[in-house]
């Protein structure tokens, strides 16, 4: 008398609390707003000086992911993450996060086959993806246009 | 009151961008890594699609720090290569217009790891 | 000597007893409800060592120690250990019992381990093979986490189904004795698979176990829930019990508030942020060792059924989309010798 996968795949789904999706979705908001908001701080910051669009864009993303190296070392990136959830997780920041926990988790594996090899495995995929993307986008356009 | 005009902006579209993440998170089975992968081969998409553009222009920051922004880098960078290169700046134009931020990533990540100890969650 | 009644249980006529067990947990576990009844806590989840996986083998030696010493014995005296943990090859346990010169029985059985080693040890008793036999498990919240999920410091959201590993070890001195807790009887668990995907919602994948091995061990012995004072499951979480108990109810047979977990009572979920409750081998293994043997020893719990529920995937399986069986194991504990159900 025991259900079948697909009937057992309903209860379970019925079983399982709802994650708190408005509560969630705005804390996200918010401090995915406030992440970018200090981007920007940074970015006028950097025009304020006279560096160009360019530059200002790259020291944006510099200063960014280097907080959230430090804060990702000092055990804190988590505690905020856990609350943010795609917040912490979207902005470059989030990106950064991922690189830098395995290096630091995998340590204890050594500075070749820890720090370097798991430094890519949530990371490397968002790069090749990335790259191959615009890879295609460039084939696209040196040859159509 | 521009400056709160520029800093409003940023933070509207940059919180709006997250939101969509996290309804992905919640609504869906999807691993964080494949809501990453997504966003930047989105980005990549509607930057040729000449969306993007016109996005970050009114959002600066709000714009470009979610990874939806370095995938429109990658394909700016691609375009101004291959404009000057043709077809080997297809190969070229993407990681050049990102090298800052993954490097970066890469030896922050490095000093990390050498000076901090990995913690317990609470 | 052990005889088989049903098709999967075996009685043990000589009910070995529990001679001596000891549990121990870190933060988090002495925060809980239960952190009075742990014998040895260390708020340092690092337990002095540099890396989580010793951390966790740390544990497995305290909790053998503590055991031993409680008993009274020497490692000498025990003639075999049936020990297990999550981590790869069971490193957990083989580093922490490296030392001791025991006769070792590496077992897999993921967070049912201590129902599994429990079980074994006491059959090898029963049927006079061994004199004395350890049981003995671990999980560690952070070796778990870095093997199975995500790095420790990576910005992850853990969804409402998911469960806490519990950082804990417990460990089980099986012998010939008078005193309780007894082991009346075991069900050996077969492999349950109802098709559940999600590496978050374990309670859901164990539950048809848990659920199929409770009723054949009531078939078997032909026994109902009101013969008992405890179903205990492993750690099924708040999701997976609700399932158990429908699942079990589709069988007509109804729990009626007997049944806890050990995943529910080792945490408070409101305070400690652990979504649907504890899990891990430790969970199991640290609830039983420090909260229930010395109710069943004092008579305060009679018959006591320890089913404890294991979710056997692992990375690589996860990540080629299998689905996660389950398997459960059940230890029939008991204050006195003599069965009060009917036979």
């Amino acid at each position: 008398m025991s259900p079948t996968p697909r009937e057992y795949n309903k209860m379970s789904e019925k079983a399982a609390p709802n994650s708190k999706l408005w509560k969630n979705v705005g804390m996200a908001f918010l401090v995915g707003g406030l992440i970018c908001t200090i981007g920007q701080g940074i970015l006028s910051w950097t025009q304020w000086l006279g560096l160009s669009q360019e530059e200002g864009g790259a020291v944006t993303s510099i200063a960014l992911i280097f907080l959230s190296a430090l804060l990702t070392g000092l055990n804190r990136y988590d505690d905020l993450a856990k609350h943010a959830g795609a917040g912490t997780l979207v902005p470059i920041t989030g990106f950064a996060n991922s690189m830098v926990s395995p290096a630091l988790e995998f340590k204890r594996e050594g500075l070749i086959l820890g720090v370097g090899a798991k430094m890519f495995s949530i990371a490397g995929p968002v790069i090749l993806y990335g790259i191959s993307a615009s890879v295609l986008y460039g084939l696209i356009i040196a040859l159509f246009h | 009151m521009e400056w709160v005009i520029t800093f409003g902006k940023a933070f509207l579209v940059g919180g709006l961008l997250c939101a969509i993440g996290q309804i992905f998170i919640d609504k869906t089975k999807l691993t964080p890594a494949r809501i990453l992968v997504g966003y930047v081969v989105m980005g990549v998409l509607l930057s040729a699609l000449g969306v993007y553009g016109p996005l970050v222009s009114f959002a600066g920051a709000g714009a470009t720090v979610p990874l939806t922004g370095f995938g429109h880098l990658l394909a700016t960078g691609v375009q101004k290569a291959v404009a000057e290169r043709g077809l080997l700046g297809a190969l070229t134009g993407g990681l050049t217009a990102a090298a800052a931020g993954i490097t970066a990533a890469m030896i922050f990540g490095l000093l990390t790891a050498l000076l901090f100890t990995p913690g317990d969650k609470s | 000597m052990a005889v088989k009644t049903g098709n999967y249980t075996y009685l043990l006529e000589n009910t070995p007893s529990v001679l001596s067990f000891g549990a121990v947990g870190s933060k988090k576990e002495s925060e809980g409800p239960l952190g009075q009844y742990f014998d040895v806590i260390n708020p340092d989840s690092t337990f002095g060592e540099n890396s989580w996986e010793k951390a966790e083998s740390k544990m497995v030696q305290i909790s053998v120690e503590k055991a031993l010493s409680k008993g009274h014995f020497e490692p000498e005296q025990i003639d075999m250990a049936f020990a297990g943990d999550l981590l790869n090859q069971c490193i957990g346990s083989v580093y922490g019992l490296r030392d001791l010169g025991i006769p070792f029985v590496g077992l897999y059985g993921a967070c049912s381990t201590m129902a599994e080693s429990l079980a074994l040890a006491a059959l090898f008793v029963d049927t006079a093979i061994a004199k004395r036999a350890l049981a003995v498990t671990s999980s560690h919240f952070c070796s778990a986490e870095r093997q199975f999920r995500f790095p420790l410091e990576y910005g992850g959201q853990r969804p409402p189904t998911s469960q806490w590993t519990v950082t804990g070890s417990g460990a089980c001195v099986v012998g010939e004795s008078d005193t309780a807790p007894y082991v009346r009887a075991v069900t050996i668990g077969c492999i349950e698979d109802l098709g559940i995907k999600d590496a978050n919602n374990m309670g859901a994948a164990m539950a048809p176990a848990a659920a199929k091995t409770i009723a054949r061990y009531l078939a078997d012995t032909r026994t109902r829930p009101e013969d008992y004072d405890l179903i205990l499951t492993g750690d099924l979480g708040q999701v997976g019990s609700a399932l158990l108990e429908q699942l079990l109810e589709q069988e007509k047979i109804h729990l009626q508030g007997r049944h806890q977990d050990c995943g529910l009572l080792i945490y408070d979920r409101q305070q400690q942020d652990v979504h649907a409750g504890g899990s891990g081998c430790g969970c199991a293994a640290s609830v039983l060792c420090s909260f229930i043997l010395p109710k069943i020893r004092k008579g305060t719990l009679g018959d006591v059924l320890f089913v404890a529920t294991g979710a056997l995937m692992s990375p690589t399986s996860s990540m080629q989309g299998e689905s996660i069986p389950g398997v459960a194991h059940l230890v029939h504990l008991s204050s006195s010798r003599r069965r009060k159900g009917v036979e």
